[in-house]
């Protein structure tokens, strides 16, 4: 099933994915501040209003950014894998996805090594974040308190929700014939996708606050996401959140290879003749 | 269908497997008809130039050629191995170079050839080998560490050339290769490929609708709204239509068919 030229043809795709990475500076700093700013400014303004009861994964009182560090990886995987699909839209307007699909690769594992390629980009971005907030918290600006452990527990989860981030990211951009109309879509994405979790509230207070905006919340592959994180992060594991992560990841990659279509904002499809 | 023409011939050892098969390819874009029961064939060492007005079909037919769009109708075939048997595996032995630059702009020429290569399966020593060799026949290698940005639109076209032959192709597509280039680029383009294709004996599949670009002794075929007009050697046509130059030709078949149609 996988032979040589698809692993050669892998290292490719990941080498061409950090290079670009790295030339792209500002991509590099947006996704590093966007989530600081949040912990900085959100969570020290809020502290002293948004301590949390011990609840699972947590054993005692957490400080606010605790609470929301697991929120951040995962808005950080969001945003990455939204900027993976982008790129995929721009490369297949620029020409450069003819280049991938005239290799002899099947087309889904050109799709697949895409998500990988973004996933690892999305965990360099995340362990940068980690490695910062650990800094901070090293000279006491924060609190955090994370076993070091929970930086190497987390990894597989955030490998998962990369992906299922990413295979959304990439059915979405399957279903996009212009790079312009795709901001429009991250607008209806993202935001929801964010805002709409327990990203920034756990779902308790959310449950008590409105009912209706805590179904909402569970209905969101992404609370799970977020949960899976967070478990991961304080050495547990979430079952539930891991098996929806996994099934939300299928679906979505499935609906990708299904839709896309290389010649889409260029030609028809044609019929037979 | 076979799978190669040397299938289809008692004497199989005397008749060379045809680089490309296209047998009766038709495609429609909704009721509209772009190819026509379209079949033909490219020997190795043979420069073949695909000459047709905008919208004779050209682009649809390399993309059926570069599996960009599936072939509902027809059979197509590289080095004897075609699509519906081998699936994206018979894409192995095809370069392409694009109308519309493929190349990462923001990455150098070396990088853009690196990622190539690996796509195409080459280990590192040989992809290190293959790019001097490439780019030093183009006069590139000089820049290879520069960035594709910063090279000018017939340099580009060049790394281009030079990334479709890295792995060594049995088959090369070139579809209107030459556009918004200047004339003397032009021509040590073209100059390159032909001698590429008999050195090297490369089958060479090459769209244009400039005339000066097609050799005497090329193959040509001459597409119609959708359909195969003329296909033979150059000197071929030119005799049996009793004309001087290609550009004769085709001018003639036009209003021919123009006039047929009215």
């Amino acid at each position: 099933m996988i032979d040589g030229l698809m692993i050669r043809a892998l290292y490719g795709i990941l080498y061409r994915e950090f290079l670009r990475f790295f030339q792209q500076r500002a991509r590099f700093l947006s996704a590093l501040v966007r989530p600081l700013i949040w912990l900085l400014v959100f969570s020290a303004g809020w502290r002293q209003t948004q301590g949390l009861a011990p609840y699972a994964p947590y054993q005692t009182y957490i400080p606010y950014e605790v609470y929301m560090i697991p929120g951040l990886c995962a808005m950080i995987q969001l945003f990455n894998g939204m900027q993976s699909s982008l790129s995929m839209i721009y490369d297949r307007e620029m020409g450069s996805m003819r280049v991938l699909l005239t290799t002899p690769l099947p087309r889904w594992f050109i799709l697949v090594a895409r998500l990988f390629a973004g996933v690892a980009v999305s965990l360099l971005q995340v362990y940068a974040f980690l490695a910062i907030a650990f800094f901070f918290t090293y000279f006491e600006f924060l609190e955090l308190d994370i076993d070091p452990i929970g930086y190497i527990t987390v990894l597989p989860a955030l490998v998962i929700c990369g992906f299922m981030l990413g295979a959304l990211g990439m059915a979405l951009s399957a279903t996009v014939k212009q790079l312009e109309n795709f901001a429009g879509v991250m607008n209806f994405v993202i935001f929801p996708m964010f805002f709409i979790s327990s990203a920034l509230f756990p779902l308790w207070r959310i449950k008590d606050l409105s009912y209706t905006f805590y179904q909402f919340c569970t209905y969101n592959p992404f609370t799970y996401a977020v949960e899976l994180i967070r478990f991961a992060l304080h050495g547990q594991f979430y079952a539930e959140g891991a098996l929806v992560v996994a099934v939300t990841s299928v679906i979505a990659l499935g609906l990708a290879i299904y839709a896309y279509d290389p010649s889409r904002g260029l030609k028809a499809k044609g019929k037979k003749g | 269908m076979t799978d190669t023409l040397s299938n289809q011939s008692p004497h199989s050892e005397m008749v060379p497997t045809a680089a490309i098969s296209i047998e009766g390819v038709s495609y429609n874009y909704g009721k509209r008809k772009a190819l026509d029961d379209v079949s033909f064939q490219v020997l190795p060492g043979q420069f073949t130039a695909l000459l047709g007005a905008n919208g004779a079909g050209k682009s649809t037919l390399l993309s059926l050629i570069t599996r960009l769009f599936d072939t509902p109708d027809g059979t197509i075939s590289i080095d004897g191995k075609s699509f519906a048997s081998h699936g994206s595996k018979a894409l192995a032995p095809l370069g392409v170079v694009f109308q519309q630059t493929t190349l990462d702009l923001d990455l150098s020429v070396r990088q853009n050839l690196r990622y190539f290569a690996r796509l195409r399966g080459m280990s590192s020593s040989f992809a290190k080998q293959r790019i001097e060799e490439t780019l030093s026949a183009l006069e590139m290698f000089e820049r290879v560490d520069e960035r594709v940005r910063d090279l000018n639109g017939g340099h580009r076209r060049r790394v281009e050339i030079a990334r479709s032959m890295l792995h060594q192709p049995k088959l090369l597509l070139l579809d209107e290769p030459t556009v918004g280039l200047d004339i003397q680029t032009r021509r040590v383009i073209v100059n390159h490929i032909h001698n590429l294709a008999k050195a090297d004996n490369v089958a060479v599949l090459w769209t244009t609708h400039l005339m000066d670009e097609i050799w005497d002794e090329d193959h040509l075929i001459v597409l119609d709204k959708g359909k195969i007009i003329e296909d033979g050697t150059v000197r071929e046509i030119l005799a049996k239509n009793e004309a001087n130059s290609v550009s004769d030709v085709f001018e003639s078949i036009i209003i021919q068919e123009e006039e047929r149609l009215k």
